[in-house]
């Protein structure tokens, strides 16, 4: 076949035509064996950029493209769909990377930087000219999606789907839907309660005849690929029949044990039998065997005595569940840095030294105090309360470099909620610089200092030590220069958000991709925000990195919507770019069955030679790499092909 | 067991006691500290230049003479332990200024001729530097310390000052956690000690602002004192000649001050614990403390 190339060299403004001389590029190529049109443009991308690509297509009969501009990650799809547009096959469309590989690594040598453009082009056109036209590859798809963490971005996103038609099972570790809202007392920056918008929602999810809800369980293992998932579900042992437990709550009542409660941050006990909290949902307890007497002793057996429907079962197993989605969510929320990691703070052995959370469990109605500020240590009510903002937080040498995003604005609320019941009490706040990126959150914090009184010291506190009674704040005020020593009844610590404690675990059996920090990453931080790099994963809430609540539903609703857009389509179409093999040369001797980490390569006992599933190939390239007889190939990434592009590299 | 040891001046000179007595205590747990046969003064202040290498030669050269003798080294001024420490990871991880410390190091040999083989190899960082107390943790062991004990301290409220060089800074001194460490209280409750916990135990002295600005440093001492007094301690131990003399001798000037101001003796830590294995009080030298501690020891029947 003739080969008529098409060659587009985008500028992409200054990007790339500030470094790489983009009309060189395009008068060499036009010279280059095969190519029958090469020209530049300022926004290739844009919509004459991609007119020039169709006009030229028709007007030259091309046979292939290289369109020689930024990352295929970023705009492959596109050109693909402007190649289609004009009848060319969109797998004879190919981009040659010149911005990230070239032109923003190489400033400051332009003759270098052009040279080595018109090499990473030449590989490409190689690589066309080889390509086959093919065509996306159609899998059967279960219209039905899954959605892990049901904190308030799970549950906003389970709803989301279910109310567009589409089943989905929703997984939640924990006894009782909510995640950390459930713990809020109020929320900037309306002060609405937090309860009073959570639990309506709760009580959705579990009634919501399309969302099978299972908690107190956990993911026990995932295979499958976009479209057809098959998930094992570790149903964990709560020692309550759920089918009968009719939720008395008599067990919880009568159970002689106690420990410290999660919900209220060690701030109150609850029992060895228990709901976490009274608005919990399930309203259905667990049964918590660490702490039960009956399993660490044989004695006791109370709540199964007491129980009215014989629901306590001491011999429950953990179960296991398979399920079957088309997609995933992720949505596993944060905890707070550990404060054992704050020693100049006390490390959490100053009793009047609280988190946030435990300030809000302080702060709301239903906690602990019954709404009353009370300090640990004595049950006095505080009158100097100090708060603390960044600890843990934008510490690059000794904790987490980055910025939490949600403690200036929650450490605001908590000074002016303080505040409004203590009217003759002195709130503080040290801080680094007050960030109130939201709408109306400046306003709120404008409040916070001028109406409320609460007063804010820029600096840090290098100190906390318990005196007479008091804690003893050693800060400094970096406006006036003077040191700052408070002595207060209370201090509370803005710790860092983190990833919740089981995300990287997850993320490896998943297999998505996390930042640094065990923050799940999205596939493009601008464009791609609510997707994995993963097909199929999905990403939602504080697990993706700190956010506050307005942001994690739009982030939940959006990915529910990526979901349903995929659901939209009644098959999965896959790439096409996976590996193939000549079944006259195959020896069968299944060693690609070996590595390949997609369990894609089926063995045919008949003819004995191995064949590819396409539906599942994921195009990795492992198998054809260990194949001793190199029969097997990756469509558009032969042997051949690969070679005709390391040679026009290495031409001089 | 032998284990070389970099006393440093300030225990050749000033804190003879210190010195005399953690010698005791090493052979009472059957360890002997093998002084390095040549040593110099290890520059006592870690450079805050980064792109000199002349400033950690003297840590370094120490650091080289100590690798000929064994694999560790083992020091007791916090100063000391504070430099050699720093400039040995800056000689492990810093290529560049590991090859030119060596040249350097090979140019003195040269100049002398009874050190002609002194580095017959580079100095790359081999030497493990330890604290004693780390001496006392991770090789003699806590435990065989207890089972070498001949006097039971119970009863005795004693508050553990770390200071500043010990513990700072945390990535590199990789000692302790400078803001709650806990290693001289496990050691006290190995002696069967009241640990005293004050929280200004890693707070500073005063340092060597006591030469330049002597009300600074005496303040610093000061609130380190009083806050151990509060807690009732009995008496303070530390680790470091400086220490202990802004906060033993200066006391003197605090008494002049505060009026009603309760003096409080500060030791080493292992005069303590000569006191706890049963070593005879001479050996242990408390003539040259200001506050002197045999008062509240001997309230206790320890001496
Ligand atoms: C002290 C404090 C005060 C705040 N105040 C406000 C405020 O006033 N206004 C505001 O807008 N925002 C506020 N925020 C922020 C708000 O709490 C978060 O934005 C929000 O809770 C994040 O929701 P999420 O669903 O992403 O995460 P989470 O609430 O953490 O929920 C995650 C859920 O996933 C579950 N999970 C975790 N791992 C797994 C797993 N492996 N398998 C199954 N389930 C799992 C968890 O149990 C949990 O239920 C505050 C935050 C803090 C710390
Ligand atoms: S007593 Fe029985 S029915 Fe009632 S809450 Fe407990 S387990 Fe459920
Ligand atoms: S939101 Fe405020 S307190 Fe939190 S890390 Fe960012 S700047 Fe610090």
């Amino acid at each position: 076949m003739e080969h008529r190339i098409g060659v587009f060299v985008c500028h992409c403004g200054t990007n790339i035509a500030g470094v790489v001389d983009v009309k060189r590029v395009a008068e060499e190529l036009a010279k280059y064996p095969g190519v029958a049109y090469s020209t530049d443009y300022l926004y290739m991308c844009s919509d004459p950029g991609q007119n020039l690509v169709k006009d030229a297509i028709k007007e030259h009969g091309l046979t292939g493209v290289v369109v020689s501009a930024c990352s295929p990650t970023l705009h492959e799809a596109t050109f693909r769909r402007a190649g289609a547009a004009a009848d060319l096959n969109q797998y004879r469309v190919e981009m040659a990377n010149i911005r990230e590989h070239c032109s923003w690594v190489h400033r400051g040598d332009k003759e270098m930087a052009t040279e080595k453009a018109i090499k990473i082009i030449k590989t490409m056109i190689e690589k066309v000219k080889q390509n086959e036209a093919l065509e996306p590859i159609s899998v059967p798809m279960t219209h039905r999606a899954m959605v892990v963490g049901a904190g308030i971005a799970g549950i906003q996103a389970a709803l989301d789907i279910a109310n567009a038609g589409h089943d989905v099972v929703l997984v939640e570790k924990e006894p009782s839907v909510g995640g950390h809202m459930a713990q809020l007392s109020e929320t900037f920056p309306t002060l609405d309660c937090s309860q009073c918008i959570l639990t309506p929602k709760m009580v959705e999810v579990s009634q919501h005849p399309r969302i099978k809800l299972l908690t107190y369980c956990e993911i026990d293992d995932v295979s499958g690929y976009v479209g057809n998932f098959k998930v094992r579900i570790k149903k964990k042992a709560a020692y309550v029949n759920r089918d009968v437990c009719n939720g008395c709550g008599l067990c919880i009542e009568k159970c002689p044990a106690k420990t410290a409660s999660e919900f209220d941050e060690g701030l109150s006990e609850r029992k060895a039998i228990y709901t976490p909290f009274a608005q919990a949902v399930p309203n259905q307890p667990v049964l918590d065997r660490d702490h039960c007497i009956y399993f660490e002793s044989g004695k006791c057996g109370v709540c199964q005595k007491v129980c009215p429907v014989d629901a306590i079962d001491y011999e429950q197993k953990d179960e296991f569940l398979d399920e079957e989605v088309g997609a995933i969510i992720v949505a596993t929320g944060f905890d707070l840095y550990p404060i054992v990691n704050i020693g100049e703070y006390g490390g959490g052995d100053i009793k009047d030294v609280v988190t946030s959370l435990q300030f809000e469990r302080l702060l709301s109605a239903s906690g602990p105090t019954g709404g009353v500020v009370r300090r640990p240590s004595d049950g006095e009510i505080p009158k100097e309360v100090v708060f603390l903002t960044c600890v843990g937080s934008r510490d690059p040498e000794g904790h987490m470099p980055y910025c939490s995003k949600v403690c200036c604005m929650y450490l605001t609320k908590h000074a002016m909620l303080y505040k409004h019941n203590e009217h003759d009490g002195q709130a503080y706040v040290f801080y680094m610089d007050v960030r109130t990126p939201g709408k109306d959150y400046e306003e709120f914090y404008q409040r916070a200092a001028e109406e409320d009184d609460v007063l804010y010291i820029r600096g840090k506190v290098s100190k906390l030590f318990e005196e007479d009674g008091k804690v003893m704040v050693w800060g400094v005020d970096t406006l006036t220069g003077q040191k700052v020593e408070i002595a207060a009844d209370m201090v509370v610590l803005g710790l860092a958000m983190v990833p919740s404690a089981t995300a990287t675990e997850l993320a490896k059996m998943l297999k998505i991709q996390m930042n640094q920090w065990g923050f799940y990453s999205e596939a493009h931080p601008k464009l791609r925000p609510v997707e994995s790099l993963a097909p199929g994963f999905y990403l939602a809430g504080a697990a993706q990195g700190p956010k506050d609540i307005p942001e994690v539903v739009a982030q939940a609703s959006a990915a529910a919507s990526k979901v349903c857009a995929l659901f939209a389509e009644k098959e999965y179409h896959r790439e096409p770019i996976v590996a193939w093999i000549d079944e006259d040369e195959c020896a069968g001797c299944r060693i690609c069955i070996s590595v390949c980490p997609y369990d894609a390569i089926e063995f045919d006992d008949e003819k004995e030679v191995a064949r590819v599933q396409e539906a599942i190939c994921e195009g990795c390239g492992a198998r054809i790499a260990a194949c001793p007889s190199a029969t097997a190939q990756q469509r558009n990434l032969t042997d051949d092909q690969l070679y005709m592009m390391v040679s026009a590299a290495l031409e001089d | 067991m032998k284990i070389p040891y970099y006393p440093g001046c300030t225990l050749h000179e000033r804190a003879l006691d210190f010195d005399m007595a953690s010698r005791e205590c090493a052979n009472a747990l059957g360890v002997e500290l093998e002084e390095l046969p040549v040593w110099t003064c290890c520059g006592a202040v870690f450079p805050l230049t980064t792109d000199s290498v002349m400033d950690i030669l003297a840590g370094v050269r120490n650091l080289a003479y100590a690798s000929r003798m064994g694999d560790k080294v083992v020091t007791l001024c916090s100063f000391c332990y504070n430099v050699l420490k720093r400039s040995n990871k800056v000689i492990r991880e810093d290529e560049e200024k590991r090859e030119k410390a060596n040249l350097f190091l090979k140019a003195d040999t040269d100049e002398r001729a009874e050190m002609e083989s002194y580095l017959e190899q580079d100095y790359v960082g081999q030497v493990e530097v330890l604290h004693y107390i780390e001496m006392l943790r991770d090789v003699v062991g806590f435990d065989k310390v207890a089972k070498s004990l001949k006097t039971s301290l119970k009863g005795l409220r004693v508050a553990p000052y770390y200071g500043c060089m010990l513990l700072r800074p945390k990535k590199e001194m990789e000692f302790d956690d400078p803001e709650r460490p806990t290693i001289f209280e496990d050691f006290l409750e190995t002696l069967g000690c009241d640990v005293v916990d004050f929280p200004m135990k890693a707070e500073c002295c005063g340092g060597f602002q006591i030469v330049r600005d002597e009300e600074t440093a005496i303040a610093c001492s000061q609130t380190v004192l009083s806050s151990a007094i509060k807690r009732d301690a009995d008496l303070i131990i530390t680790t470091c000649p400086l220490c202990l003399y802004n906060l033993d001798r200066k006391q003197k000037e605090m008494a002049k001050r505060v009026k009603g101001f309760t003096k409080i003796p500060v030791i080493y830590f292992t005069q303590l614990l000569g006191i706890a294995l049963g070593i005879d009080e001479e050996h242990l030298d408390f003539s040259d403390n200001y506050v002197d501690p045999r008062p509240v020891l001997a309230g206790k029947k320890l001496v």
